[in-house]
């Protein structure tokens, strides 16, 4: 396999291999979200700010595996 | 001139990562767009309250609710009580990031400033530099010593604790927070891009004519959740901005 067929394989794998764990992490994040909102409505505010937040610290190591695709898509 | 530059949209895929400079100084399309979302900023923060009226106009009282907003579910919410002091960074940031990230859907522009690397880059260095700023007015240098050693932690642990603290406190965190917003808009920007492309190629090529309200149908579903993603980013970027000033000035947890 020459550099560059190494370069995509390695671009499609990098996000998709990336996009599993933050996938199940957000998952987990909004569900346990939705079973506080319902048990405590009155603290629904808080708990979606916190979600957001929650939300946004996982994402972020997908986000960081789209980045690597295009780093290795410019290795091409 | 200028108005015709911003409007204008490229002919090719690549100029999306390589907008040629149109004025001096290398000001080109990008900069232009950033001009446009300060002054838009400026108007909308500046025009309600240059002469607040007592029984407000409507255009008043949705600024005052959007301001309030930052201030109260953002700021006092996460900083608590101090939060007043970090008000000049937090409010203007936020209404900055909206219109630069609603301009991503903006008709004729159509496209995000936020998803170069260099705004939310160098939002993200000036965030770093102020909650540093921040600890290290609270605290003198035993800032740095109490955010990588975490208290109440067995002797043996803190090998393996102080420097996955250091590194995620001074290095990841930045990163992360430029990333998040950057990698969040390119790829809402990318997706536009190929649904309404695919739906005009489809449009145009006659054997799949029948095809193409499918993928118009996608876009103009993602042209709504983008204009979510822009007015959540901007809140999340603003909000990570509050969690990581109040992180300095409350070092025990």
């Amino acid at each position: 396999m020459d550099t560059h067929a190494a370069a995509l394989l390695g671009a499609g794998l990098a996000y998709g291999l990336a996009a599993i764990g933050p996938g199940i992490g957000i998952g987990i994040v909004a569900g346990n979200a939705v079973q506080a909102m319902v048990r405590q409505p009155e603290m629904a505010g808080q708990v979606r700010a916190t979600m957001f937040l929650g939300i946004a610290f996982t994402e972020a190591l997908a986000l960081f595996g789209l980045l690597l695709f295009f780093i290795l898509f410019g290795q091409a | 001139m200028i108005l015709a530059q911003i409007v204008q949209v490229p002919s090719d895929v690549n100029e999306m990562f390589d907008w040629p400079a149109l004025l001096p100084l290398g000001i080109n399309r990008v900069v232009l767009l950033m001009f446009l979302a300060t002054i838009a900023t400026f108007l909308f923060l500046y025009l309600p309250f240059r002469k607040p009226r007592i029984v407000p106009t409507k255009f008043q009282v949705a600024v005052e609710a959007a301001v309030e907003f930052v201030k109260k579910d953002v700021g006092r919410e996460i900083i608590g009580p101090e939060s007043v002091k970090y008000e000049w960074l937090l409010i203007p940031m936020f209404f900055w990031l909206l219109f630069l990230n609603i301009l991503e859907v903006t008709p004729f522009i159509n496209f995000p400033p936020t998803s170069r690397m260099a705004i939310p880059g160098f939002l993200a260095l000036f965030v770093y530099v102020v909650f540093i700023f921040v600890g290290i007015k609270e605290h003198g240098l035993r800032y740095f010593f109490k955010t990588i050693v975490p208290g109440g932690v067995p002797k043996a642990l803190l090998l393996l604790l102080v420097p996955i603290e250091f590194i995620s406190v001074f290095f990841i965190r930045p990163l992360s927070l430029a990333v998040r917003l950057f990698a969040n808009m390119l790829a809402g920007h990318i997706m536009l891009t190929v649904f309404f492309l695919t739906s005009a190629a489809y449009f145009v090529l006659s054997p799949k004519l029948l095809a193409f309200p499918v993928p118009f149908a996608f876009a103009v579903v993602i042209t709504g959740f983008e204009i979510f993603v822009g007015v959540l980013q901007a809140y999340i970027f603003t909000l990570l901005t509050a969690v990581y000033i109040e992180t300095s000035i409350h070092l025990e947890h």
